[in-house]
């Protein structure tokens, strides 16, 4: 359970979110997703801690450097948790909308 | 791609809120969910009841096939402002996940367009997540009409 706590956690902050989207396409190492961001450069190694701590990032060793990778698994998780609610009501939202779009034009 | 429905739903906490913005106006928009008849329509199931005011209560009801309840809910009215705002209990029969307090907000953005709010508290942090965890009757729902699509094309 803390596990997943800390997943929601660690996309609630809009610079780790930036840091995934980077990461998602290809694997970087530390220096590389710091060169993106105008933090210093402590901020973004602890931003990464975070996200390899709860699984979202996966650090490979390649030589001398660190890579990280982005495990899509892990971030399913957080998007399927919430989806179905969304894609229910937004459904619900559509209908309403179309029903009254009419209602509207047969006034 | 922007989604038109968002659900933010924060970690930890008991509450979530659901945003929707709608190419309607206003007074439409709040008809659609103050109108019995309309409210069935889109929301998919009967409305036994809907006293729109002050200590009003609504009941919603939805019956398979065969006639049997598989949905109902009830809840009451505790402010009731139209074009405004409407604040209400929601509960839903034989749920584990108990009562839920709503605030249902309705807002003019343009002469065609409006925006909902709906903020849903929960007694607990536990009780939310169980209720958004629901294996929700949309995706049978859903299946269903694949299944009826696909069937279609068989006759």
């Amino acid at each position: 359970m803390n596990l997943r706590r800390d997943v929601f956690q660690a996309i609630a902050d809009p610079t780790r979110r930036a840091i995934l989207l980077l990461v998602a396409s290809q694997a970087m190492t530390a220096g590389a997703i710091a060169a993106n961001f105008d933090t210093a450069r402590p901020t973004v190694s602890r931003h990464l801690q975070i996200l390899t701590e709860c699984e979202l990032l996966e650090p490979r060793q390649k030589g001398r450097e660190i890579y990280y990778h982005f495990n899509p698994g892990k971030m399913k998780e957080v998007a399927d948790f919430l989806e179905p609610f969304r894609k229910l009501w937004d459904d619900r939202f559509n209908k309403l909308e179309d029903i009254m779009k009419t209602y509207n034009a047969k006034k | 791609m922007e989604l038109k429905t968002k659900v933010n739903a924060e970690e930890g906490k008991n509450d979530l809120l659901i945003t929707r913005e709608f190419n309607l106006p206003l007074e439409l928009l709040f008809r659609a969910c103050t109108e019995p008849a309309l409210v069935e329509q889109w929301m998919g199931t009967r409305v036994l009841k809907m006293e729109n005011k002050k200590h009003g209560g609504f009941q919603l009801e939805t019956r398979d096939d065969h006639g049997n309840v598989v949905f109902e809910a009830n809840g009451t009215v505790h402010a009731f402002v139209p074009n405004g705002k409407i604040t209400r209990t929601f509960e839903m029969t034989n749920a584990s996940f108990g009562v839920q307090l709503e605030f249902m907000e309705f807002e003019k953005l343009t002469d065609d367009t409006s925006k909902l709010t709906i903020h849903t508290i929960y007694r607990s942090n536990a009780l939310r997540d169980e209720h958004l965890k629901l294996p929700f009757k949309q995706g049978i729902n859903w299946a269903h009409n694949e299944l009826e699509k696909i069937a279609g094309k068989l006759k």
